[in-house]
This record gives C-alpha cells, structure tokens and sequence, in this order.
C-alpha cells in the first residue's frame, strides 16, 4: 500500500482523533472502536490468504517525538496489561552528554509520552549533546529463537512470516521470553502465557495498519508489504540506508531503522 | 534495578523453583553415577552405597520435574509436552528424557531388589505382604541361576545408565547454554559444567545421607566406602572446578563486548554467592580438605566428620552454582545496559517454602521407599559390613529400625 506523505499526516490525524475516541468511549461504545471487537485475537482475517505478502516494518527514530500514543494505543488494541513489565510495545530514550556517556530509558514503557518525565538520573545537570526516540516493535525474525526453543509448538510463524503464539497452546514455560535477544516477549499476568507483538496480525489481514503505525502522529512507525514495488516500505529499503538490531544473532529481523544510531540495541 | 533494563525485563522469568530444578537433576545424575562406579566398574568399597544410592536416586527423581510444573504458567497443561513435542525446542525432549530415565532407574531397582521383595513377600502377611507379592511382578525365582541372570541384567542397565545420566544432565545444561540471547547462558561447556557439577553434588549427597542414615540407624559406618566416596568427589570436584574456572577465564581474555556485563554481574552482582559460596566455600576449602585426606594427612577419627564437612560444603556450593547460573544470567539486561534483580518471595508457589517443600519431599519418598526395601538390610545378600543381617522378616514398621524416621 502506497502513502503519499498527505495522506499519511492525514491517516495520522484520523487516527489521533480516532485513538482518543477510543480512549474516551471504551466501555460506553466498546463496538464502535475500530479493531475492538477482535481485540486479543491474533487470527488471521477471513478470507485472507497469507503468503502472497511480505510484511516489514520500518522505523524512522529521527521522526519520532517520544508521545507514546503507539504504546497507549497498542495497549488498547490488543489486551496488553497495563502492569509496567506487559509491553508489546515501546518506546526508549536516548540521551548523549558532552562527557560522552549515553543514557537510555523508557519510564513506564513510552506509556505516558516524554514530554513531562525527568531525564534518566545520571543525566541530570549535564549538557545533553543530542537525544532521540527509538520505538521498538517486535522484530518477527525470519529465524526466530522464540518458535525454535517453544517446548509444544505454541508459537509459530505464518506463511507471511509473522510470529504468533497459539494462546491456548502455551504451557507458560517461559523458554521463549529467556531465548528473545530484544526482550518483546512477556507473560501475560491473566492468562499464564506467552504474548508478543504481532504488528497486528488481526489489522494487517484485513488491509489495516497495525495500530500503533495508524496511530503515529509523525510517521516514525512505517508498515506495508515488500511484495509490492510502489509500497512506501519498498522504496525505504531499496533507496534509504536501513539496519537491523543484534545483526549478529543471526534472526534475520524484519523490523529495519533507518539511519540508527550505533549505540541503540 | 539498575542501568538501563528493558520494560519486559522488570519480571525476572526463572525463579527459585528453576534453581531447584538442575540441582536436584543433578543429585540423581550424581548418586546414579556412584551406583554404576560399583555395578559396572567393580568398584568394591562402594557396595555398602551401591543399592542405596539407587534409592536416593530414585527418591530425587520423582521430585525433578515438580518444581517445573509449579512453574509453568498453565500447569493443567504441562502434559502437552508429550503430546506436540517442538522438536527444535531443547525443551521438548525433557518429558522424554525424564520418563525414559525414570523407567530405567526403576528397572535397575526392581533387578537388585526383587530377590529382597520375594523373600518379604513369603515372610510378611497382610496387605504388606500383598504389595511385595505385586512388587515381585510375579518373578519368584529365588536360585543362583535367577540372581545371576538378574546380576548380569543390572549390569548392563548400570552401564547403559551413565550415558543416560550423562544425557540427563548434560541436557539439562543445554537448555541454558543454547540461549544465544543471553550472554552468561550462552557457551558450549555448559553441558560439561552441568555435568561435572551434577556428578559432585550427588556424591557429596550420598555422602551426607549415607552418614547421617546410618548414624539414625545406629548402624556401622563404612570407613572404606566413605574413603572412597571422598576420593571420588576429590576427582570430580577438581574437574569440575577446572572446567568452571576455565570458562570464565576464557571469557574473561576474550573480553568480547559481553565480557564488560558479565564481568560486572560475578564482581558486583552475585559476588557473594559465585566467588564466596560458589568458588571458595563450595569448591576450595572442600578441596583442601579433601586433598588433605587423599594425602593420608587426617587422623583416622576424624575422618568421617571431616569427609561430612566437606560434602556438606560441596553441596551449598553447587546449590550455589545453580542459583548464579539460573538467576544470574537473567539479572544481565538484553540492552547489555543494566541489570535488573532478584529475591525470592518467602511464600507463594514459587517462593522459599515452596522451594523447601520441595527439597523435603525427596528425603520423605526415600524414607517411604527404605521402609519397604532398606538397602541396608539385606536378607538375601552379605551386607558386607560385617554385621549379620539377622532377620529374613520384612523390615519392621513399628519399631525404629529400618526407618529413617517420618510416618509412612
């Protein structure tokens, strides 16, 4: 799906106002929010064949102005406890000083945005030389260690490649939230069982965005298929200089960076 | 918390119940092992603890895959390991692995035993002498030619049984050395190390029991055997420690990005428990004392207490080296940035009385077991002790003797 960049500020613009309708009706109008009725479902949509798709996700962390709308949204979308260790997604900062010390954090995830939270205790009084955001999708590897190490096959990855967990499969043993190097997966305090990021795999299927990607008000997150040449996240990847996180771990990510930072892991 | 930790990683995953997990895997590695040096290589002194440190093997393993359970998000499902096995899951073969064996474990029992069971099942009345008449599986025979034959039996399922504790407990450090994600897990020799350390802490458990049962018991100890055990564990425990020491250093030379994290989690974050518990209460000082025994250099009166200390020791430091290894490599944050921490609940399912409960329930089991078949007390057997084994009666259950004590 091709965006021009009008018509991104402007799906961008919907959907801040969307989201806080959604924010201010759920429980009054619980159907009347876009994607609430499949909320916490990760099945495909009828109808949808998977395979003729090659979904990446691309993230533009000089873009991104630390609202955390994604993290709010993606919360809401998708049954995420609000309990601050159940993240699908988040949202970090990252803060560099004259000295040449480099701080991160993401106080309650990127949840509550930046705009009013201290920096990072060591940072305090310094001269900050430059700082950015860096929103962190799951990386759906094509060779992920999350589906090798799942003891029952609970977890699993579609024909398109994203990796989802079998809810009513998983035993909770946990072995794939240890074998995650990027730390996307938790256990559901509620259920007993794995969940992670699907980049909506309830949305995508049925030709939405993924809600935290519909969400930005900046288009920091950018999502689309790679099978189709005019897609904004095809000529990212072919013009742009692109990275992907621990390359050496050999997960084959498909969640790139544009232009990052050497020091964001 | 302290650092930069990822907003996932503010749960630590593994708690205290997945420290207990290797640690009691590896006693029943361990004691198996000692069990196999007299069945397979003939090792004599070890007879006195030979059939005993099958029981407590046994007694262990029906306990190992508790803790896990109780662990699991969705216990009712644990099962379902057996049913759709990942097999690119390391995880996967545990069901497996455990049952297979299980089922070896309580073959070999039935074999050195069943003589035993027989000769109770004819001299006791009452249900008792029902459950031995069901235990004999209805294989009676009580000849030379029968105990050869189950003799030789033994044999060869105590020599196929040291792969198979090998297998059990190198698995068992797999699951964590194939964690690629995590930098403290994440090396080849941790099979080995697993290994190495299972061996040592069943025989320093063996050591222990064997004392303090036969103490209970008011029964002889045997100086010979607790020697050899000693030596044993003097061998074992210096490998062990080798290979552990050389794991670190290598890491340490390397010095790869990682090394800057971990080296901080052994010198700051878990400095008490790797380099006071683990390296230098559990694994010298037993050393020292050990070595100082093989040299000849203890008194002969003070052998067993000495060799008692040190098993004891050896036993806090492996306990130790699970802890380190299971809750110190999840203390390291994946943005190698910071470290998050940990303390385990007093209660609760995964707390330190859970924890304990399920450190007890073995001893329980082994004592429930000896009631039925004590393997001190053999009636069909020379104990070789030097005490006659008077009575051919099932052992009592009303008095002392024969117990180690708990109600059954």
């Amino acid at each position: 799906m091709a965006l021009s960049r009008r018509r991104f500020l402007k799906l961008g613009a919907n959907a801040t106002v969307g989201g806080l309708l959604i924010y201010t009706l759920r429980g009054v109008l619980p159907s009347s929010s876009p994607g609430a009725a499949d909320a916490g479902t990760d099945d495909a949509a009828e109808g949808y064949t998977p395979g003729d798709t090659s979904w990446v996700f691309i993230i533009d962390t000089m873009a991104c102005i630390g609202c955390g709308r994604c993290v709010r949204a993606c919360k809401e979308e998708n049954d995420v406890p609000l309990e601050p260790h159940c993240n699908r997604t988040w949202v970090e900062r990252y803060t560099f000083t004259t000295d040449g010390e480099v701080y991160v954090d993401s106080p309650n995830s990127g949840y509550d945005g930046f705009a009013d939270a201290e920096l990072p205790e060591g940072a305090r009084g310094k001269e900050i030389t430059r700082s950015f955001f860096v929103p962190k999708p799951c990386n759906q590897c094509d060779a992920s260690p999350c589906t090798q190490v799942c003891p029952v096959g609970a977890t699993y990855k579609t024909d398109d490649g994203i990796v989802l967990v079998n809810q009513d499969k998983c035993i909770g043993c946990r072995y794939c939230v240890q074998a995650c190097p990027y730390a996307m997966r938790y256990i559901h305090p509620r259920k007993g069982v794995a969940d992670k990021c699907t980049w909506c795999y309830h949305r995508i299927t049925k030709g939405k965005l993924p809600a935290c990607v519909q969400i930005c008000p900046v288009g920091a997150r950018k999502f689309g298929d790679l099978n189709d040449p005019e897609s904004e996240v095809s000529k990212i990847l072919a013009e742009r200089n692109v990275s992907v996180l621990k390359p050496e771990m050999g997960t084959k990510p498909k969640a790139f960076f544009l232009d990052l930072d050497g020091e964001v892991v | 918390m302290e650092g930069y930790v990822f907003p996932n990683e503010i749960e630590v995953q593994w708690s205290l119940l997945i420290v207990l997990y290797p640690f009691i895997t590896g006693l029943v590695a361990g004691a198996f092992v000692v069990s196999s040096l007299y069945h397979v290589f003939n090792i004599k002194a070890l007879k006195p603890v030979a059939s005993f440190s099958l029981l407590m093997a046994l007694s262990f393993m029906f306990v190992a895959p508790m803790p896990l359970m109780a662990h699991l998000g969705r216990p009712e499902r644990g099962f379902q390991i057996f049913l759709t096995p990942n097999f690119t899951s390391a995880m996967a073969g545990f069901g497996y692995i455990w049952l297979m064996y299980l089922i070896l474990l309580l073959t070999e029992t039935w074999l050195v035993f069943r003589r035993d069971i027989v000769r109770y099942s004819q001299t006791t009345s009452g249900i008792k002498g029902l459950i031995y008449q069901v235990l004999s599986l209805g294989r009676t025979d009580l000849s030379e030619s029968a105990r050869r034959a189950d003799e030789k039996a033994i044999k060869v399922l105590a020599a196929v049984g040291i792969p198979a504790a090998a297998l059990l407990h190198g698995y068992v450090g797999f699951l964590f050395g194939a964690i690629k994600a995590n930098a403290w897990w994440s090396t080849p020799l941790m099979p080995i190390i697993f290994l190495l350390s299972a061996i040592v802490s069943g025989i320093a458990l063996l050591i222990v029991m064997y004392i303090i049962t036969m103490k209970l018991l008011k029964r002889p100890i045997d100086h010979d055997c607790v020697n050899s055990m000693a030596r044993w564990l003097l061998v074992f425990l210096a490998f062990d420690l080798t290979i552990e020491g050389l794991e670190v250093l290598s890491m340490a030379y390397e010095a790869e990005h990682s090394w800057e994290v971990v080296s901080e989690l052994i010198t700051e974050r878990i400095p008490v428990t790797y380099f006071g518990i683990q390296i230098v209460l559990g694994s010298l000082i037993p050393l020292a004392i050990l070595g100082t025994l093989a040299a000849g250099q203890i008194r002969k009166e003070v052998i067993i207490p000495t060799v008692f200390a040190a098993a004891v020791l050896v036993m806090i430091g492996v306990f130790a080296m699970r802890w380190n290894v299971v809750i110190g490599g999840q203390l390291i944050s994946k943005s190698m940035r910071g470290f998050t921490s940990y303390t385990p609940p007093l209660g609760g399912r995964e707390g330190v009385l859970a924890a304990a409960l399920f450190l007890a329930l073995p001893f329980y089991i082994f004592s429930a077991i000896t009631s039925f078949i004590p393997p001190w007390q053999r009636p069909t057997e020379d104990y070789g002790d030097g005490v006659e084994t008077p009575t051919e009666a099932a052992p009592a259950w009303e008095t002392s003797r024969g117990r180690i004590g708990g109600d059954f």
